[in-house]
């Protein structure tokens, strides 16, 4: 699905990801977690297409096509879906209206017919249900004055409507109580499909008691240092990131 | 005084010399004012960056509208819809019984058609809050009127009805002028809701309207004052509200301009006693060639007001807008909180915009802030969207459509917003059916 091939990206001048490989077949879960300034994030951002960074080497394949060649939009029509850690408020511009525009477009470039304003609303009620959001969020501003669960259920939701191929969670248990992140876990266990598969970036081990991953790999220092199976994250979580981080600078040099 | 002048002053024929004294000594204060002051150029500090040109170049002036109306397939223009609202509407300046309410409310009245006691309230009222002397246009405006409205709250009456007063203009053969008037007093304690609506057919218009509004708002009542201007592009408006705030009166009040050939609003605003008010929310959305410029003054003459003024302008195309706010704080206007926002997005190379907030603070123990930006649009929003399969353009389209939707959503009236919005989607290109679905 996902082949990312000595991937190197930099802001502002400095050198976060320095050479990243991943294979993500149809259907996996991959976890990455690691330490603070590993470049996590910038993986999930790199890969959905924000300008802020220089990619200087590498691919991201997705089926086939390179995304480091698109365009944010174009990469998004393919299946690509970021869900973000900071999501942004945008006063004004009614969830609704956004959600359709998004929707809209990216049936457009699978060769669907814009849904009508009707069918739609019911569509998108159904899945405001599905993560717990009241309806009325459907007519506020995009994210605005939401808090910070509510944000990340609107994502949520959001990827529930695009129906991606691949889904990057950036972060998204950080700042959720444990009713909402068991809602943002089922929201991601009802997507999994065979024919779907899932970048969850993480800080703690928590989220993945929800969400089981096939693999989990450890990001240090721009790097993937370290990858296992689902055992890995509690291993982390009992021993943190030190002695993976020193094992690493002591193998590169 | 020029040839222009002269012109101006012609829509003024003799037999239209009112038969009310009030109006007769205004016309005669007004036309000797008007006299006095030179026609604006760019040489005028108040009109530096709004050049007249396109009205001031046709010699042959702007007279009274010759043909009487024909309210035939105006009914679409005029209503408002799902707006509960007493309606008086004027064609070419010329009143239609046809277009405005069967029952009247006895809150609103032509001067013509004052009763003993109104004209007493016009008497004692009518051009009382503005400096004519430092607005030529409202001085033209006293010369010229022969017939506006009075709209009359009696003591702590709380008018339920709306109140909507329609100006439409049709294409003539001749460019012609529309005096419009109107005069809101509100006495002690009385609250109302005045529509103020500009709306024109389709067709190219060579319009002059030159609409003078005065608002004298008493001791604790409350004014919600909406000024639409949806005029077709041929149209040339200038004219302004003039404003006096007793104690703890409230002013509130939505402009917007959604562009003419040239539009020149001058919002005068009195806090003359204390305690009172005034929240002024203002949208401007020229397109093509047109000229939007929105001129305010808030004059803090006493302690203890406040005043929020917000403004928001979108320039497209070669179109350019003016905005001037001036926040005048007295020596006695202590405890003065004033703040004073304009934000602008030029969409084109070719747009214009010059805005200036003027602050002259002579007291010593006040709170001010203002600000004014030009801006782009979010960068981080235009990625979020774009993130989620929408195109750059049309993630800018929606920011813009954003920026501006933001002030609607704090309207009172709930068709006003539905008016607009509609008109903003068509503007910016959205989705109308959807916008419906959005309260």
């Amino acid at each position: 699905m996902l082949t990312i091939k000595d991937l190197k990206a930099s802001v502002e001048g400095k050198d976060i990801l320095k050479g990243l490989n991943l294979v993500i077949k149809p259907g996996e879960i991959h976890a990455i977690m690691g330490p603070n300034g590993a470049g996590k994030s910038t993986l999930g951002n790199v890969l959905a297409g924000r300008d802020d960074y220089e990619v200087t080497s590498g691919s991201a394949e997705l089926e086939g096509t390179n995304l480091l060649d698109l365009e944010a939009e174009e990469r998004a029509r393919l299946g690509l879906f970021l869900a973000f850690q900071y999501p942004v408020e945008i006063p004004g511009v009614s969830n609704l209206e956004f959600l359709k525009a998004s929707v809209d477009s990216v049936r457009a470039a699978q060769g669907k017919d814009a849904l009508d304003s009707v069918t739609f609303l019911k569509l998108a009620r159904a899945k405001c249900k599905l993560v717990d959001l009241d309806q009325s969020f459907l007519k506020r501003g995009v994210n605005e004055g939401f808090s910070g669960g509510e944000k990340k259920r609107n994502e949520i939701m959001q990827m529930m409507l695009l129906e991606p191929k691949i889904c990057i969670l950036d972060e998204t248990d950080s700042g959720l109580d444990i009713d909402a992140l068991q809602v943002v876990a089922e929201g991601v266990n009802s997507l999994r499909d065979p024919n779907r598969s899932f970048i969850i970036i993480t800080h703690y081990q928590r989220l993945l008691d929800y969400i089981v991953p096939d693999f989990v790999h450890v990001l240090a220092n721009g790097k993937i240092v370290k990858s296992g199976g689902k055992e890995l994250a509690l291993e982390l979580e009992e021993k943190g990131y030190g002695w993976l981080e020193d094992a690493a600078e002591n193998g590169a040099s | 005084m020029t040839d222009f002048h002269n012109a101006l002053l012609a829509v003024k024929s003799d037999e239209s010399n009112s038969s009310l004294s009030a109006i007769a000594a205004l016309n005669k204060s007004g036309t000797e004012s008007f006299l006095q002051q030179e026609i604006p150029t760019r040489k005028t500090e108040a009109w530096k960056f709004t050049s007249l040109y396109n009205f001031t170049s046709n010699k042959e002036g702007y007279g009274r509208c010759a043909e009487t109306h024909n309210a035939a397939g105006l009914d679409g223009i005029t209503t408002i819809p799902a707006l509960d609202a007493q309606r008086i509407v004027f064609v070419n300046g010329q009143y239609s019984e046809e277009l405005s309410s069967n029952e009247s409310i006895k809150n609103v009245v032509r001067f013509s058609k004052a009763s003993e006691a109104q004209q007493a309230i016009i008497s004692d009222n009518l051009g009382t809050a503005i400096e004519q002397e430092k607005h030529i246009f409202a001085a033209l405006n006293n010369a010229i009127t022969t017939d506006g409205i009075l709209v009359h709250i009696e003591k702590n009456e709380q008018l339920k009805t709306n109140i909507q007063i329609t100006h439409i203009t049709t294409a003539q053969a001749k460019p012609f002028t529309v005096a419009a008037r109107l005069l809101i007093v509100l006495e002690t304690g009385a609250t109302a809701t005045v529509v103020e609506h500009f709306a024109s057919n389709d067709d190219e218009q060579n319009c002059f309207v030159n609409a003078i509004t005065e608002a004298k708002v008493g001791a604790n009542a409350r004014l919600n004052h909406y000024r639409l201007q949806l005029m077709q592009e041929g149209s040339i408006q200038i004219g302004g509200v003039h404003v006096d705030l007793d104690r703890d009166a409230n002013y509130d009040s939505f402009q917007l301009g959604l562009g003419a050939k040239i539009v020149r609003n001058d919002i005068n605003v009195n806090h003359n006693v204390g305690g009172s008010h005034c929240e002024l929310v203002g949208v401007y959305l020229p397109q093509n060639k047109q000229l939007i410029d929105f001129h305010s003054n808030l004059e803090h003459k006493v302690a203890n007001c406040t005043t929020n003024e917000v403004f928001r302008g979108i320039m497209a195309d070669k179109s350019k807008a003016v905005f001037n706010g001036r926040i005048h704080i007295h020596p006695d206007a202590q405890k003065t909180l004033a703040s004073l926002s304009n934000k602008n997005l030029l969409l084109s190379n070719d747009a214009t915009i010059n805005t200036k907030p003027e602050l002259e603070i002579y007291a010593d123990d006040v709170r001010c802030a203002h600000g004014a930006t030009i801006a782009q649009l979010d960068k981080q929003a235009r990625f979020y969207l774009q993130s989620r399969g929408i195109s750059a353009a049309e993630a800018d389209v929606m920011l813009s459509f954003g920026f501006i939707n933001e002030l609607l959503e704090n309207l009172e009236l709930d068709a006003i917003r539905n008016l607009i919005r509609p008109l903003l989607a068509q503007r910016f290109g959205r989705d109308e059916e959807l916008m419906k679905h959005i309260g």
